[in-house]
């Protein structure tokens, strides 16, 4: 196959500037010579190249939109464009930067004490500490608001007792960011809890047919003690989690591009070179429709980022316009994953080919941080000003 | 220590060359630009350079047209201080001397120690620039080098290049100019900081007369380009075993003269 050199059916790239494009190629350059030799080793044995961490730190990826701390006060656009270009690797190298970005430097950013952000932010931005975001529970998903974890205050310590679910990173984080119910106003608080604190131990989740090369891992909290000063102090209530949710979501919508484009990439040149009946199989109307449906899809979830990206580089971007960013790339992404795969017959189903991959992680990108119809009923209720969720 | 590397844009390695109309160039539509690679391991190096000496400046200098100061904004991305690009029309069909002369300019204005190239650009392969500029200046030059170290007090270098079964290591005074070799290092990526501080770098343009010189016509010239003729399909020897067998090395002895 050729090397990858991006889908741009639209002249997407004029609107881009030479910083972002100069941003997107290092990127680019970095996952396809050091990541993607890499990938499908640990996708069969379902692990997490941990090393690249410290790796993604230099290049200054993490919290690449904060300033200070050692962040490198991108905008936006350059964020999205790494995030488009990390998951045109794998979903689950995107997520480990989306977490770490947008789920744990961000709400220590944007809720944290000063000792906070000067004892964690430097450590994460550079990869030599990790975080996960503990907000999801067994039994509650979709709707978070009804979480069980409690905070208790003992003197000097709250004392959290809960289980996080489906916690990406959970088991090598260095600190986790795990939200929990006041025991005394029934609000719900961000907690730093640090690796090693006694009551709070992790389990990876074995049998994953999804995200194979990525840490996904359950967080247990038992009568775990923490100093008072772990709160977050900025934050109180459903909105704070839900914040962080913004960031990353945002950085899913344009991550989906880059995995569709990888498939994308991918159908099309083994279309072009696949014979049968004496032809190249992209010769066929059937396999044209699909490429097109492809090229289009990824063309109009290109526009839908890069606009979102300026709204939320003039701090215009409304959370249900980042939902239906999130929905429909995700949606299309999976759609066209499952169309590449198709049209590599039976080469579709192994991992000598990276469609697979991507399609089975996409599966995972649906479905987690709000789930496709999760978003359609954010939006319904923008729109029509009724709530379908029945709350 | 001030270090010069001198860096050409080419089109990137995965281009499929069409040669134009005019049968002079090759067709420049939808091409990707990078650095010459030769030449991303010299800016490594000149970076290198610099941080083990704790102190000095890296300066990347190129000749072209309005595209390559994103090549040279790569540099800075990289690390390098800041650039000059000599951008002139008056330069549109410079051969390598011509070049080489515009080079030797730079280099006579801004007295670095160092100028470190890269061997050849892998565009046009011809390799001459390091060795007319180091002519044209009077100063020694070290090609398809593998490794370097010089010496403290900054008067001379050591440098080694990959022959045959080993290292020729020479030495040096400086002011020399290197040629840098693939294995002289792993260059860096450009770091995101890194592309931010780039804008805030000085990118220099120069016009021939800036540098006191007068483009002269080029003494070498593209005749034609090319493109290699296809290959002729291959030939299966089918039938009897014995037969085949003795038919393939009929063919290759007799047609193809492999053996």
């Amino acid at each position: 196959m050729e090397k990858f050199r991006g889908v741009d059916y639209y002249g997407v790239d004029a609107l881009l500037t030479e910083d972002e494009r100069m941003v997107r190629d290092a990127i680019r350059d970095w996952v396809e010579a050091e990541y993607l030799p890499i990938v499908t080793e640990h996708h069969r044995a379902g692990t997490f190249p941990v090393d690249v961490i410290p790796k993604l730190g230099e290049l200054g990826v993490f919290g690449a939109t904060l300033k200070g701390y050692g962040c490198a006060g991108l905008n936006h656009v350059a964020y999205g464009l790494i995030m488009q270009e990390l998951e045109r690797g794998d979903s689950g190298l995107r997520s480990t930067a989306s977490v770490q970005s947008g789920l744990v430097m961000y709400p220590i950013y944007a809720y944290g004490s000063d000792a906070q952000k000067d004892r964690w932010l430097p450590a994460l931005a550079s990869g030599a500490k990790v975080g996960c975001f503990g907000l999801t529970e067994p039994d509650h998903g979709s709707d978070p608001g009804t979480m069980k974890a409690r905070a208790v205050r003992r003197g000097d310590s709250w004392v959290l007792n809960g289980t996080k679910l489906w916690i990406t990173n959970g088991s090598i984080a260095d600190v986790a960011v795990v939200w929990a119910k006041d025991a005394e106003d029934h609000e719900i608080y961000g907690y730093l809890v640090p690796r090693g604190t006694p009551g709070f131990s992790t389990l990876d989740i074995p049998g994953k047919f999804s995200m194979r090369a990525s840490i996904t891992s359950e967080l247990s909290f038992q009568d775990c003690r923490i100093p008072v000063e772990n709160r977050l102090p900025g934050v109180k209530g459903l909105k704070g989690p839900l914040g962080c949710l913004s960031q990353a979501r945002y950085g899913i919508a344009w991550g989906a591009v880059g995995a569709a484009m990888a498939c994308y990439d991918w159908a099309l040149q083994y279309a072009q070179q696949r014979i049968q009946f004496a032809k190249p199989i992209a010769a066929f109307q059937l396999v044209q429709q699909k490429l097109v449906w492809m090229v289009t899809e990824i063309t109009k979830a290109q526009l839908l980022c890069l606009q979102l990206g300026r709204l939320k580089d003039e701090g215009k971007a409304r959370p249900q316009q980042i939902s239906m960013a999130k929905m429909n790339n995700a949606q299309m992404a999976l759609e066209s994953a499952r169309m590449a795969r198709d049209i590599l017959g039976a080469a579709g189903i192994v991992d000598e080919h990276p469609v697979i991959r991507h399609m089975l992680n996409l599966e995972t990108v649906n479905t987690y941080e709000g789930t496709h119809d999760i978003h359609t009923l954010i939006i319904g209720r923008d729109i029509t000003g009724l709530d379908a969720f029945g709350i | 220590m001030k270090i010069l590397v001198p860096i050409k844009q080419v089109p990137d390695t995965a281009t499929q060359v069409r040669v134009a109309a005019d049968a002079r160039a090759i067709e420049s539509a939808g091409i990707t630009w990078i650095i010459s690679p030769y030449d991303e391991f010299a800016v490594e190096e000149a970076l290198r350079i610099k941080e083990k000496r704790g102190q000095g400046e890296v300066v990347a200098v190129s000749l072209g047209p309005d595209r390559v100061k994103e090549a040279l904004r790569s540099c800075l991305a990289m690390g390098a201080d800041r650039a000059i690009h000599v951008n002139d029309p008056a330069f549109a069909d410079a051969d390598t001397l011509t070049t080489a002369r515009a080079l030797a300019a730079v280099i006579k204005q801004e007295a670095p120690q160092l100028a470190i190239f890269g061997r050849q650009a892998i565009d046009d392969d011809m390799g001459a620039l390091p060795a007319q500029v180091a002519e044209l200046l009077g100063w020694p030059s070290l090609y398809w080098i593998m490794e370097e170290a010089i010496a403290a007090d900054g008067a001379s270098i050591r440098a080694g290049r990959q022959v045959e079964g080993g290292l020729e290591v020479f030495e040096a005074s400086l002011p020399c100019v290197l040629a840098a070799q693939k294995g002289l290092n792993e260059p860096r990526y450009p770091t995101l900081k890194g592309i931010m501080g780039a804008k805030k770098k000085e990118i220099k343009d120069l016009k021939a007369a800036d540098l006191g010189i007068a483009p002269e016509p080029p003494q070498l010239s593209v005749a034609r380009l090319e493109s290699l003729p296809p290959r002729p399909p291959g030939r299966v020897i089918g039938g009897d075993v014995h037969e085949a067998v003795r038919e393939l090395v009929r063919a290759l002895r007799e047609e193809a003269k492999a053996i």
